[in-house]
């Protein structure tokens, strides 16, 4: 299989939107952890964690392609069907007004409140800005890391398109945290998130047809298909649910 | 280690009732790939949109 158009832009969009929607989350800790406990904590920690997560790809995504591809696609294939679809199945409560939809703002004053009771500060490095940074960056970066290798390591030369996406959302939200020095609320996150779900949900099913070795029509451009059918799908159950209520 | 191990799950598993209908309705997608391969692609999508709708309206009811 050859990249194509079909397949480089939807998963960079896909890695794009998903690791924008995890580090926006990190960034709400971060910042707490800066403004409460200081910056060099703050930094170090996530600096730290990021590394980590880099290393994780550089050694996992070409270890991967030495895997038979058809169990690959199999394998990572299911596993995004389960993450796509627990994603999309939660923001279509959220859209729905079945859940609560989550608020930065209102993680950002917990997050604060909490470090706050955590003692003094003591001179030199702060466990605490460390240990939180490098917990909530590792946390959100392995979903990027998973989402990066699981959208780019089933296909053929996949990777470096869905890198540089995580790559980009990262920087937007650095560059964000730098210009704005508070949580990233005005982003609609729900919405994100549904397109997410939708996008692996769609690269998901596309994964376990090619493992199976399905002949899917239009070849690669089924993909768009399935992300107009599980569009369509997730759209009709939110004007559904919202009826019923 | 539990800590990992329960957090890793969790990036996939949210819903058990959705995430042991998906692993099924793949093994029976599998299945009938080999017995009408044309239509198996339809099969695989249309089973995983009704799962999808099955868990957020099962949901809906008992929030």
């Amino acid at each position: 299989m050859t990249v194509t158009w079909a397949h480089a832009g939807p998963s960079m969009l896909a890695a794009f939107l998903a690791s924008l929607v995890e580090f926006i989350e990190a960034l709400t800790v971060v910042l707490a952890v800066g403004a409460i406990r200081g910056w060099r904590g703050a930094i170090g920690g996530s600096g730290a964690a990021l590394l980590l997560l880099l290393a994780i790809v550089v050694a996992v995504g070409p270890a991967l392609t030495r895997i038979p591809l058809d169990m690959v696609q199999l394998g990572l294939g299911t596993l995004l069907l389960l993450f796509g679809m627990r994603w999309l199945r939660k923001s279509i409560l959220r859209a729905a007004g079945v859940i609560a939809l989550h608020d930065e703002d209102a993680a950002y004053a917990r997050e604060s409140a909490a470090l706050r009771g955590l003692g003094g500060i003591g001179a030199g490095w702060d466990r605490i800005a460390v240990a939180t940074s490098f917990k909530i960056t590792m946390m959100e970066g392995t979903e990027v890391v998973f989402i990066v290798i699981a959208v780019g390591a089933a296909g053929n030369g996949l990777l470096v398109p869905a890198g540089l996406g995580a790559l980009a959302a990262l920087l937007v939200v650095v560059g964000l945290g730098i210009a704005l020095h508070r949580p990233v609320a005005m982003i609609p996150e729900n919405v994100l998130k549904f397109a997410v779900g939708v996008l692996l949900s769609a690269f998901g099913t596309f994964w376990v047809g090619e493992g199976m070795g399905m002949a899917w029509p239009g070849a690669d451009w089924s993909l768009l298909a399935l992300v107009a059918g599980f569009l369509l799908t997730a759209l009709a159950a939110t004007l559904l649910c919202r009826r019923v209520r | 280690m539990k800590t990992i191990v329960s957090e890793l799950l969790a990036l996939f598993v949210d819903d058990a009732g959705l995430a042991v209908a998906i692993v099924v309705w793949l093994g029976v997608a599998w299945l009938l790939f080999h017995l009408v391969p044309a239509w198996s692609p339809v099969i695989l999508f249309a089973g995983l949109a009704v799962i999808l709708l099955e868990s957020v309206f099962r949901t809906r009811r008992t929030p």
